[in-house]
């Protein structure tokens, strides 16, 4: 299905990019956005439904207090404005996983609008700044989830039948919506991520949302048209659904460049449609073709009353805001003693939360950084998720960082219980123990390793007698070996030295 | 105020999910056009400045408090579905993308 | 004929309460004054004998106990088929939802249920209450209980016919633009529209949301209050819910004063397309008030004339959005579905049998009346439209306490007269659509016969949260009236 595609540098010397990013957010009430059904993921198959959520006949909605504060919060952290008055509207069109074939949402009446949030992008020039102005962000309901049977591919396309399940119909939905992304050329997809994810860090220090964008909570819609230049009119635009990861968001808008562009070069017009992103494959395949008959009659919703949040009660949240993101970064370079870009890869790494946690957990900073940074990043990387969803805490990350301080484990011995904690065996003491990792710090061990190691390489051990030291490194990494790296190097060094008289 | 002619029945047949006979198409085109002229005189009402009333009462602000309240029973809800299975509501193949 | 069936709810409640009969007694007679008259009136889709006697076990019980009892406790009630209630089938007069067994109680029946009220059955209605006929019911018209040949009203003609013939004291209806008091006054009984939000819509299969509203039935004005005092009040799980408490409802019926009250005739309801018959009762009415002590003035609304325009914009309107949710997924009926055909045909077609002629044709009216391009002109200007309207009310209200006018303009129509003209039809509602379009409380009560000796209803308005004002006036013209005819309107009635 791969479309025919143009080397990137080509698009940005022919084309300009303008994007725009539809994100929606989860929020994590306790209950759902007009009913007190749980929101709990994972929960068995419409366990969590009741009229309302169902649409059944009679029933009506009654609007989560929590939500619409959640809303408030949100927009004033990304520097909206407030509406003093707004009201929810109908939706209108049917679909089967949508109880009520309306959508609950906002309409003309947002209740925050005319925002920004501004993300740090690293160019050829350095680091640059770029403000990603926000045009809206409203409330509205989530839609079951159907799944799809039979058919040769699982997908929608070719199914006998679908079954659905309407716990997540209802969920309180927030969604955020840019206002045309203009000038950021070939970081366009840079930016993109950078924007998403200073988004979800906002979010998540908000403590609205558990916006993890595997589970759902998190979305990503993005839209994108190519014109020949910034002062052309705008070009024909797609909407590219189901971005669920950071990385994504960059891969799906690059994609998306290469194919337009393609596409306008041969002198094909682009078709304003719905593309959906395929994460496995890296590209994005024709889904609805958006027609003008699409009318969703909007109109205020009867059974809900408007809301119309007081300027007490904004000013009341404004203040009890948490620090920006971006103040925080900075406050917390200063206190750690690190560069910018040294304090850009945690963040992009997404592990600012993280190695805050974890020194919070009684771990040094730069120890915490190195642990997530390095070797947990890694892991993260093989294993194709976020480093937050490793099944490693921050809690087990300082204890492990504490292990090794007290001597117990070395960093390679530390590795392995990292292993045996990713793979659910406990936590790191109980996987040091059952695995039998431990660094030998009895000597009398050691010198047997060592004794054996010279009488194997008696080179080597000729050559530290006759004071080349350098040679050390060869008759350490045979005893490190012979006691499967259990050993401290720095004291087997310095045994190795003994014993040959330096 | 238009005519509605028997195409704009069917569109707007379409967008409500109603299929509706040849004759019904034609009946209905018929029909509306009467209501609408009959319903046409509010358009003659000047009424640039003044605010629509949604609700009879004025009210803001309803809120609930974010509490969990008890789900329906499962089988008292699929037991009167169409369809159901896997403790799911089985539907026919859906053919539009969302 | 046993006398328990002719007996008022005061009546009815007194004598269990003081065990001169059971409520088991009282059910049962009404279920066999059901069983001997409903073949011919057809006002209910569903009798509920068993739950019913159960229910008046439990009152028995509670008298036997000695247990405090709500003043309605044991008085047989009939419910619209437009309300959930648990154990019972709801279908709202349509055969999509035909077998469809709520898993919930509306917040009325709720509230029935706790004050000791029996619920004998549902009613028939039009589809979905769309209707001044019930002839739009999938289910077969209601008869009048006057004359068989002639239409109940609608769209709760089956709780008001229930009520006309004596096989409940007490009814539910809904009204959106008039379900409830035209009906009332083409049956010759009460029926009152309470304040939009006094009662709450939880369980209430919507029609049109910013206008349907539930309200009480009965034979007389007093019934009729301690059964809308029993209905209304604050109900959370109903955002258009009024905080504020009920009116003195019951108090204001019984006092039935209308001295030094000013009562405003609105000019713009009556003349042409009013029968003579109608217009003579009313004018007799306004007198018998006049004669009472009330000052009477009359009020000009102008915008009164644009109500059917509005509201057969906005009711339309806001149900092609409420019955979208009938689409064959998750309750009600599903047809063709073959294993070929798709979710989306399979909507198509269980919406085109599922729905009947009049549903059809008002959610094709609404989806027009919403689409792009054609909002303001249509939606948005109606709702301004009610803003003018309401705007006539509150001018009315610096100089009168209440509003009157003809319920109706005519007496109730021959069965089939009408169901090829839906404008005919609409016509019905007139005098009903401005207090709903406001959202003010309206009554009506009987007040004769008109020139096809069939009843005529007296319409009373009165402004917001000010229910208790329509059951005085109401009260008032009741027992003026009584003491002319020596009874009840209906007493003049020919017996099933």
């Amino acid at each position: 299905m791969s479309a025919p595609l143009i080397d990137f540098d080509e698009v940005i010397a022919n084309f300009d990019p303008v994007l725009g990013l539809e994100v929606h957010v989860e929020l994590g009430t306790a209950s759902k956005m007009f009913c007190g059904c749980a929101t709990e993921f994972g929960a068995e198959p419409n366990t969590q439904v009741c009229p309302t959520c169902l649409g059944l006949p009679g029933s009506l909605p009654v609007v989560n207090g929590t939500a619409v504060e959640s809303a408030i919060r949100i927009g004033l952290a990304l520097n909206c404005s407030i509406a003093s008055w707004c009201r929810f509207a109908r939706k209108n069109y049917f679909y089967p996983d949508m109880p009520k074939n309306f959508q609950t949402s906002q309409y003309d009446e947002p209740i925050c609008f005319e925002g920004y949030l501004d993300v740090d992008v690293e160019t050829d020039e350095g680091t640059r700044t770029f403000r990603v102005e926000i045009e809206r962000a409203h409330m509205e309901e989530d839609t079951g989830k159907s799944l799809h049977v039979g058919g040769s591919t699982g997908r929608i396309h070719g199914a006998d039948f679908s079954l659905v399940d309407y716990n997540r119909a209802g969920i309180p939905l927030i969604e955020i919506v840019t206002k045309p992304l203009e000038g950021a050329g070939k970081y366009a997809p840079e930016v993109a991520k950078a924007y998403v994810g200073a988004l979800r860090d906002l979010l998540r220090g908000l403590g609205v949302s558990d916006v993890k964008m595997e589970q759902g909570s998190l979305r990503c819609d993005v839209n994108l048209s190519l014109r020949t230049s910034p002062d052309a009119p705008l070009g024909t635009r797609t909407e590219t659904k189901n971005v669920n990861s950071l990385r994504s968001v960059e891969r799906a808008i690059r994609y998306e460049m290469q194919r337009q562009a393609a596409l306008l070069t041969d002198g094909t017009a682009i078709i304003q449609e719905t593309r959906h992103w395929h994460e496995d494959t890296g590209v994005t395949t024709s889904g609805r073709v958006k027609s003008d008959a699409e009318d969703y009659r909007y109109f205020p919703e009867p059974d809900l009353v408007p809301v119309a949040p007081s300027a007490e009660w904004i000013e009341q949240l404004r203040s009890q805001l948490p620090e920006p993101p971006a103040e925080r970064s900075k406050r917390l370079r200063e206190e750690w003693g690190i560069s910018e870009k040294e304090m850009q890869s945690v963040i992009n790494a997404g592990a600012l939360d993280l190695v805050l946690a974890t020194i919070a957990e009684g771990a040094d900073p730069a120890a915490s950084r190195k642990w997530w940074l390095g070797e947990l990043a890694r892991r993260a990387n093989d294993e194709g998720v976020e480093l937050e969803s490793l099944a490693i805490t921050a809690k087990q990350v300082a204890d492990l960082e504490g292990l090794v301080q007290s001597g117990r484990l070395n960093d390679k011995l530390a590795r392995q219980v990292i292993d045996g904690v990713l793979a659910g065996e406990g936590e790191p003491a109980a996987v040091a123990d059952s695995r039998g990792l431990q660094i030998v710090s009895d000597d009398s061990a050691l010198l047997e390793a060592i004794t054996a190691a010279i009488e194997a390489d008696p080179d080597a051990a000729q050559k530290i007698r006759d004071g080349k030291v350098a040679a050390t490194g060869a008759l350490v990494g045979s005893v490190m070996k012979a006691t499967k790296g259990q050993a401290d190097a720095a004291r087997v060094r310095e045994l190795v030295l003994q014993e040959l008289g330096q | 105020m238009s005519a509605i002619s028997r195409d704009d029945v069917a569109h707007l047949a379409s967008l409500a999910r109603i299929e509706l006979t040849e004759q019904e198409l034609n009946d209905y085109a018929g029909q509306l056009d009467v209501i609408l002229t009959a319903v046409a005189s509010i358009s003659e009402v000047a009424a640039d400045d003044i605010p629509p009333t949604t609700h009879a009462v004025p009210v803001v602000n309803v809120f609930r408090d974010d509490v969990v309240t008890p789900s329906l029973d499962r089988d008292s809800v699929l037991d009167h579905a169409p369809a159901a299975e896997d403790g799911r509501f089985r539907v026919p193949r859906i053919l539009d993308e969302e | 004929m046993s006398d328990l069936i002719h007996a008022s709810a005061v009546e009815l409640a007194a004598q269990i309460a003081n065990k001169t009969v059971s409520a088991i007694e009282v059910t049962q007679a009404h279920l066999d004054r059901i069983a001997e008259v409903d073949g011919r009136v057809n006002a209910f889709l569903h009798v509920d004998a068993d739950g019913a006697l159960e229910q008046a076990r439990a009152v028995d019980h509670a008298v036997a106990s000695g247990q405090a009892l709500s003043p309605l406790a044991g008085v047989p009630l009939a419910l619209k088929d437009v309300l959930t209630q648990t154990g019972v089938p709801t279908t709202a007069g349509s055969k999509i939802l035909e077998g469809w067994r709520p898993p919930y109680d509306a917040t009325v029946v709720e509230r029935l249920r706790d004050a000791g009220v029996v619920i004998l059955g549902k009613t028939n209605m039009d589809e979905f209450a769309m209707g001044s006929s019930t002839e739009n019911s999938a289910y077969g018209p209601t008869h009048n209980p006057w004359d068989l040949e002639r239409i109940p009203g609608g769209s709760s003609g089956g709780s008001a016919a229930a009520v006309s013939a004596y096989e409940a004291p007490l009814a539910i209806g809904t009204d959106t633009g008039g379900s409830i008091r035209q009906p009332a006054a083409v049956t010759g009984i009460v029926g009152a529209k309470p304040t939009y939000g006094a009662v709450s819509r939880y369980g209430l299969v919507a029609f049109s949301s910013s206008l349907d509203q539930a309200g009480p039935f009965a034979r007389t004005v007093v019934d009729t209050a301690l059964l809308h005092s029993v209905i209304a009040g604050h109900d959370p799980r109903d955002s258009t819910s009024i905080k504020e408490p009920v009116p003195d409802v019951v108090g204001a019926a019984k006092s039935a004063d209308v001295s030094n009250m000013r009562i405003g005739v609105v000019r713009e309801l009556s003349g042409e397309g009013y029968q003579p018959g109608v217009q003579a009762r009313f004018d007799e009415a306004v007198e018998l008030l006049r004669a009472q002590g009330a000052e009477i003035v009359e009020i000009s609304c102008p915008s009164f004339t644009y109500a059917l325009g509005a509201y057969y914009l906005i009711a339309p309107s806001e149900c092609s959005s409420n019955l979208a949710r009938f689409d064959a997924m998750r309750f009600g009926l599903r047809t063709d579905d073959n294993g070929e055909l798709s979710a989306e045909d399979v909507m198509r077609h269980t919406r085109a049998a599922g729905f009947g002629p009049e549903v059809k044709r008002r959610i094709i009216l609404g989806t027009y009346a919403l689409s792009s391009g054609y909002y303001d002109a249509y939606y948005g200007q109606a709702q301004k439209v009610r803003t003018l309207i309401t705007r006539d009310f509150e001018a009315a209200w610096a100089s009168v306490d209440v509003l009157i006018s003809p319920t109706t303009p005519t007496e109730p129509f021959r069965i089939g007269e009408r169901v090829n003209d839906p404008v005919a039809m609409y016509k019905a509602d007139l005098c009903t659509l401005p207090s709903s379009l406001y959202g003010g409380p309206a009554i009506s009560v009987p007040i004769g016969l008109g020139d096809e000796n069939l009843p005529v209803g007296l319409q009373v308005m009165a402004p917001v949260m000010a229910d208790d004002q329509v059951y005085r006036v109401a009260g008032a013209v009741e027992k003026a009236l009584a003491q002319q005819w020596g009874g009840l309107l209906l007493d003049q009635a020919v017996a099933l």
